[in-house]
């Protein structure tokens, strides 16, 4: 980042105010569009501000981990596009897309948000898999929520073909949704000097002590976490980091619901 | 398997002979990059960007004369009906240097010496010819990213489908039909930069194909001219 922008960064935040104008706490435009892929089961275009990623879900037939014969499987992969940033180069996928895969993945998982246990063809040989993996197009900043929200929304909105067995011992196949017991929600904030600020952009990201993402499902408890950054957190800031998490995070689900309802 | 192509010359989604399939194309659509591009071409759906001219790494593939010009075509897993692993494979790579070769004579890669352009090419969704879409969009990136350029370039399929002579093929013609020819083309300077393919044509049927896909090419390329005017003039009239 630029010295001299860098300079202003930092002391507008010394007067609680951000060189976009938003306030600490207020995310950037979010827009979510479902439904862009037809040849996916579900799909999610979400943009937070100029970060701009799509996941598309793709379900499809094959076989449980021997140690959860019972349980369908999800699989979420990120891929960070050359397209998306000057600094990217093509390749396998690097530490930090392999983080955002994984954090993004424990939110789905630890939250519940897919009752796995419903996807179970025949126990132990045959289960759906629910592949969600996500483009990343454009970069700036919070790619954790921006990734985790176009997830869920396509997670919500994605419909596959069930073979059902009905009473009569008869087969049919029907067209149905994923079974989705609630949304997660993805809140990340980073910590510069004493300020919390929510919905970083990528030049507040490059000015990071501290980078904190908390996942919250419906009844606003925490279900995933991860702590990024290069110095520790004091216990009073982390727990402040929780409580504007929290707050936001209701706000965000709202906005989240209404785009999954409309899809 | 149902016919592709009935008596009265109408093919299985509608069209006529030598109809193309609904194209929208968007220009400048990604912030970071220096030029980008998004198109419907079908069903397909393929974003492109352009990042340079900029310095080559690793230093040594660069070259003391003109730009070296880089090109990767991908595609996302969620973009076919089976899901497509992530790392490119052989098809991709093949393609990949198709198109950079169909590209790299319009560009005026000897303005910028000892550098690189990279042209990153994602297909959303996949349908039957995606190079030609993909080539239409990357062409359209490097236009909106200013680097000066001979001509445009277009593509578009022809093909032999029920034993006729048809334009650019859908998924389903370009699977079961008797014959697939990608060309890709600059309007202007009247010539064809791409040209591969698989079937049988007699020599009559080629130059048959090969005029008709460059008539389809010229339909691509007003509208793609169109598309790069729509966002300069109103570039113009904001200012």
């Amino acid at each position: 980042m630029e010295t001299m922008r860098k300079a202003q960064t930092l002391d507008l935040l010394s007067k609680q105010k951000r060189i976009d104008g938003r306030a600490l706490d207020q995310y950037r435009p979010i827009s979510i569009r479902t439904g862009l892929i037809q040849k996916a089961n579900g799909s999610s275009e979400v943009s937070i501000g100029n970060s701009k990623v799509l996941a598309g879900v793709k379900i499809q037939t094959g076989t449980p981990f021997p140690d959860t014969p019972n349980q369908g499987l999800l699989i979420v992969n990120a891929e960070f596009l050359p397209l998306s940033s000057a600094q990217i180069e093509p390749g396998p996928p690097d530490e930090d897309s392999i983080e955002l895969s994984r954090v993004v993945d424990r939110g789905i998982r630890e939250s519940q948000m897919i009752d796995l246990k419903a996807l179970v063809i025949e126990p132990g040989k045959s289960v759906y898999c629910v592949f969600v993996d996500i483009d990343v197009l454009n970069m700036d900043g919070n790619l954790f929520d921006t990734l985790s929200m176009s997830a869920t929304t396509a997670i919500a909105s994605a419909k596959f073909d069930k073979k059902i067995i009905k009473e009569d011992g008869t087969e049919e196949i029907q067209k149905v949704p994923l079974p989705v017991r609630l949304i997660p929600v993805s809140v990340t904030s980073i910590i510069i000097g004493d300020n919390i600020i929510l919905d970083p952009t990528e030049e507040e990201e490059s000015l990071f002590d501290v980078r904190l993402t908390l996942v919250f499902n419906e009844e606003g408890n925490l279900t995933a976490g991860q702590k990024g950054g290069p110095i520790g957190i004091s216990r009073e800031q982390l727990f402040k980091v929780v409580d504007i998490s929290r707050v936001k995070a209701e706000e965000i689900r709202s906005i989240v619901k209404k785009a999954v309802e409309n899809a | 398997m149902d016919k592709l192509i009935d008596e009265n010359g109408i093919r299985l989604d509608g069209r006529k002979w030598d109809e193309l399939r609904p194209v929208k194309i968007e220009v400048g659509v990604l912030k970071n990059a220096n030029g980008s591009a998004y198109i419907e071409f079908g069903k397909n759906k393929i974003i492109a960007a352009v990042y340079g001219p900029r310095e080559a790494h690793p230093k040594h593939l660069s070259l003391p004369d003109r730009a070296i010009l880089r090109c990767r075509y991908h595609m996302s897993p969620f973009s076919v009906e089976e899901r497509k692993p992530p790392q490119p494979n052989r098809r991709e790579i093949e393609i990949s240097l198709v198109i950079r070769r169909a590209l790299e004579t319009s560009v005026f890669v000897e303005e910028f010496p000892r550098t690189v352009i990279d042209i990153y090419i994602e297909v959303l969704q996949s349908d039957g010819g995606s190079r030609c879409a993909s080539i239409i969009a990357a062409s359209a990136a490097l236009a909106d990213s200013g680097i000066p350029m001979r001509d445009l370039v277009v593509g578009c399929a022809v093909g032999k489908v029920g034993g006729q002579i048809v334009l650019d093929l859908s998924d389903k013609e370009d699977k079961e039909g008797d014959g697939d020819m990608p060309i890709a083309y600059m309007p202007n300077l009247d010539r064809i930069t791409l040209l591969q393919f698989d079937g049988e044509f007699t020599v009559d049927e080629y130059k048959r194909a090969v005029d008709l896909g460059i008539e389809g090419n010229k339909k691509v390329y007003g509208i793609l001219r169109k598309a790069i005017m729509e966002k300069y003039f109103k570039v113009e009239a904001e200012k």
